[in-house]
């Protein structure tokens, strides 16, 4: 079976010790975590982890299935790229002088639908959103120019289909 | 904690003003403890404090070094159905009960294990026997949690019971820093009955039933292969109905031994690597496996991509990870044994299956004359170990528990003790872990003092955990320990013999006078080297009420058959 790109998400409790519970999985079965993003839910008081793996479907199943097990996860869901709308954050730091004189900085501004967050005497700060290949691409056409600093947000990623998982809680509340 | 949300239905408790450390001992009185194994340190002393304060309520035994404390509440659980308990100090402490603990995980076990830790604002600090008990034991636990304030202590505890005993066992271990053993509260104490993100046991779906049954059926030649799932749910009698009522040949894992009884016509022996040639064989002859309460480990199932391959598969499971893991099933039943196999009962037609029953007959034929009557009644000068386990078998009516130790001596325990009672042999199935027979078979005699409790340890395990030889004899507890010595480490010796052209290394072994040691202990103990003196030692042995240790002098080179080699598909069994 062929690797591919997989979106794990998984639903859990907000608690010490989770993090490193799930990553143990990770390590166990030597797969390498490509993006990892850790946030609150669509559900009060549900954390959210995104993952990215790059592995066989098969493995990625036994994977989800693995940190599903965990007691504190409530469900974990797994999806190709096509099965989701996905995004990641970027934020370039660069010197304030390029911008009066690099004309071509002010053109990658406007072509890349990038933001200016804040200028300084010194440095300016862009955030883009967008596909890896999109901030990929800015990355690329910045470089030149000297970037002073540079970080890149896990992939976030929202499915196109249901997830059913208030109707779960509600059902596990029940039992 | 407010996220924990563990549903506390069962209430009641005035309250009362007390210390964490007599707190920890009021939740385990709660949970019906009676019974805990351990070993005090720095970090745990408020906890031995109350332990001693409350002894006539609770049992506290000393083990010799922790892991011997895992093993022996491991043997307990195993035996009894109830939760175990160890308790230890901080870091070496905690760290030297983490092989009992990835031992209880992977076999399924419940066991709480308590752990004392620095003070909370010591945490991060290096501190004097401080160690990462919960990163360490992360991967090896079904749960853990650190403790920092003695407020949440009531909570912790009736969560780790709940979790430890209830869907697929396991063991969880809380750690709870000094701090709040000794910081006062107002202690109340409910059960846990349920975690909102955890779902213990599935519902079985009535869809998977009726497809199973479908299956089972229209089946020529179906196939059970049972595991400890059968034990854990307590569905012994509705294994034996299915088996009977269909028909059905039914093959046993490692953990499956003694769920159902050894000598029953339809109990056709062990699968897996050492197990018994015509279960092993027609595995890949059957038209429909059926597996309940068994998780296809690869010591079971040899090369997979060659294991029942023409067959179709039912897998009776509690665990949702292990469907599709490793063997690809058509018809999943999940839920739990003792549920699944009622519902599925009576959909069920009465079967014989009788010309593919013989097949097995056949099979177990051909090894007898080959290879088991070899082992058992040997006509070479050097004693069997098949022929040790003969005797004992015939000692105890059958009626003992067998605590196994690993290596050879271990699959020849499997292969040819006899049982008719569950939950009676208890060895280290999935860690394997050398070293765990003799404390292991403390905790058994504890949690079945009405039963003979018989240990068959071989030399480099026994050497393992031998000091646990200071418990039994504290105690006077009257565990039966034989140990099979063949001077090597015999089933690394086999391996290098028949897959290193016998380069033999560091597998030779110069014991020390083992008949000496357990005299040392005040122990009973005799040596037997010579076939006309076995039975009557072995008789002399169980006729005992006090603890006795037997030495049995055995063949050094004798290897265990049938095997499938590392790597090879359950039909290439070896028979020599």
């Amino acid at each position: 079976m062929e690797k591919e790109t997989f979106t794990v998400s998984v639903y859990s409790e907000n608690n010490v010790g989770l993090l490193n519970r799930i990553s143990g999985i990770f390590l166990k079965r030597h797969v390498n975590v490509e993006s990892l993003n850790v946030s609150k839910s669509e559900i009060d008081g549900v954390s959210k982890f995104t993952i990215v793996i790059v592995e066989t479907q098969e493995a990625t199943r036994k994977i989800a299935g693995q940190i599903e097990k965990q007691i504190e996860v409530i469900k974990a869901y797994y999806h190709k790229n096509d099965e989701t709308i996905y995004q990641e954050s970027a934020l370039f730091k660069i010197k304030s002088s390029l911008l009066f004189d690099e004309r071509q900085i002010q053109n990658i501004i406007k072509e890349s639908n990038s933001e200016i967050v804040t200028v300084s005497r010194e440095f300016f700060v862009l955030s883009k959103t967008g596909r890896r290949n999109e901030v990929d691409a800015m990355h690329d056409l910045l470089k030149p120019y000297g970037i002073m600093q540079f970080v890149r947000s896990g992939r976030i990623a929202v499915t196109k289909e249901e997830m059913p998982i208030s109707a779960l809680l509600k059902e596990f509340n029940q039992n | 904690m407010e996220t924990l949300k563990a549903k506390n239905k069962e209430t009641k408790k005035t309250t009362m003003k007390i210390s964490g450390a007599e707190a920890i001992i009021h939740c385990l009185l709660e949970e019906g403890v009676d019974l805990i194994y351990g070993y005090p340190g720095g970090a745990i002393m408020p906890v031995y404090d109350e332990l001693y304060k409350f002894q006539d309520k609770l049992t506290h035994i000393l083990a010799r070094h922790e892991q011997g404390a895992t093993h022996a509440a491991q043997g307990y659980a195993r035996v009894t159905g109830k939760v175990g308990v160890a308790m230890a100090t901080s870091g070496p402490g905690a760290t030297n009960l983490v092989t009992g603990i990835a031992d209880a995980q992977i076999d399924s076990t419940p066991m709480v294990c308590v752990t004392g830790q620095v003070f909370r604002h010591l945490l991060g600090s290096d501190a004097f026997q401080e160690t990462d008990i919960i990163g360490i034991s992360t991967p090896v636990t079904k749960w853990n949690y650190q403790i920092t304030k003695a407020s949440e202590i009531p909570e912790i505890m009736a969560k780790a019971f709940y979790l430890a005993r209830s869907g697929r066992p396991g063991p969880v271990l809380v750690d709870i820093t000094k701090n709040a053993q000794l910081e006062e509260f107002e202690f109340s104490y409910e059960k846990c009955t349920g975690v909102r993100s955890y779902n213990p046991v599935p519902k079985p779906k009535e869809e998977a039933i009726d497809a199973a049954a479908e299956l089972i059926n229209n089946a020529k030649k179906p196939f059970i292969v049972f595991g400890q799932g059968v034990i854990l749910g307590e569905a012994e009698e509705e294994l034996k109905a299915l088996v009977e009522k269909a028909g059905i040949p039914a093959a046993w894992t490692i953990l499956g031994l003694s769920a159902m009884d050894t000598d029953h016509p339809l109990n056709v022996g062990m699968v897996g690597m050492h197990g018994n040639y015509g279960p092993n064989i027609l595995t890949n002859e059957c038209d429909l496996l059926i597996a309940i309460g068994m998780r296809f480990d690869d010591r079971v199932t040899g090369r997979l991509d060659d294991y029942a391959k023409q067959a179709k598969v039912i897998h009776f499971e509690i665990d949702p990870a292990e469907i599709n893991k490793n063997v690809m099933s058509d018809v999943a039943v999940l839920g739990n044994s003792k549920e699944t196999l009622k519902l599925i009962l009576p959909k069920i037609n009465e079967n014989k299956h009788e010309s593919w029953h013989n097949e097995f007959k056949e099979k177990y034929k051909i090894e007898f004359d080959q290879v088991i009557n070899d082992q058992l009644n040997p006509t070479k000068e050097g004693l069997t170990m098949g022929e040790v386990l003969k005797e004992i078998n015939i000692a105890s009516e059958n009626k003992a528990v067998i605590v196994s130790d690993v290596g050879q001596h271990q699959m020849f325990a499997c292969r040819y003790a006899k049982f008719n009672q569950s939950k009676s042999n208890i060895t280290s199935g999935g860690l394997g872990t050398m070293g765990f027979a003799l404390p292991a078979a403390i905790g058994a005699k504890m949690g079945a003092m009405d039963r003979e409790v018989v240990a068959i340890i071989g030399d480099g395990g026994y050497q393992m955990t031998i000091q646990e030889l200071g418990v039994i004899f504290q105690h006077n507890l009257p565990v039966k320990i034989v140990v099979l010595n063949n001077e090597h480490l015999g089933m690394v010796r086999q391996w290098q013999e028949l897959f290193f052209d016998k380069r033999y290394a560091s597998t030779v072994m110069t014991n020390p006078d083992f008949v000496k040691i357990a005299e040392g202990y005040h122990i009973e103990a005799k040596r037997v080297s010579k076939r006309e003196n076995l039975k009557a030692a072995i008789q002399e042995m169980m006729a005992s009420k006090n603890p006795y240790f037997l030495e049995v002098n055995v063949e050094q080179e004798d290897n265990v058959f049938p095997m499938i080699p590392s790597g090879a598909s359950v039909s290439e069994i070896r028979l020599k």
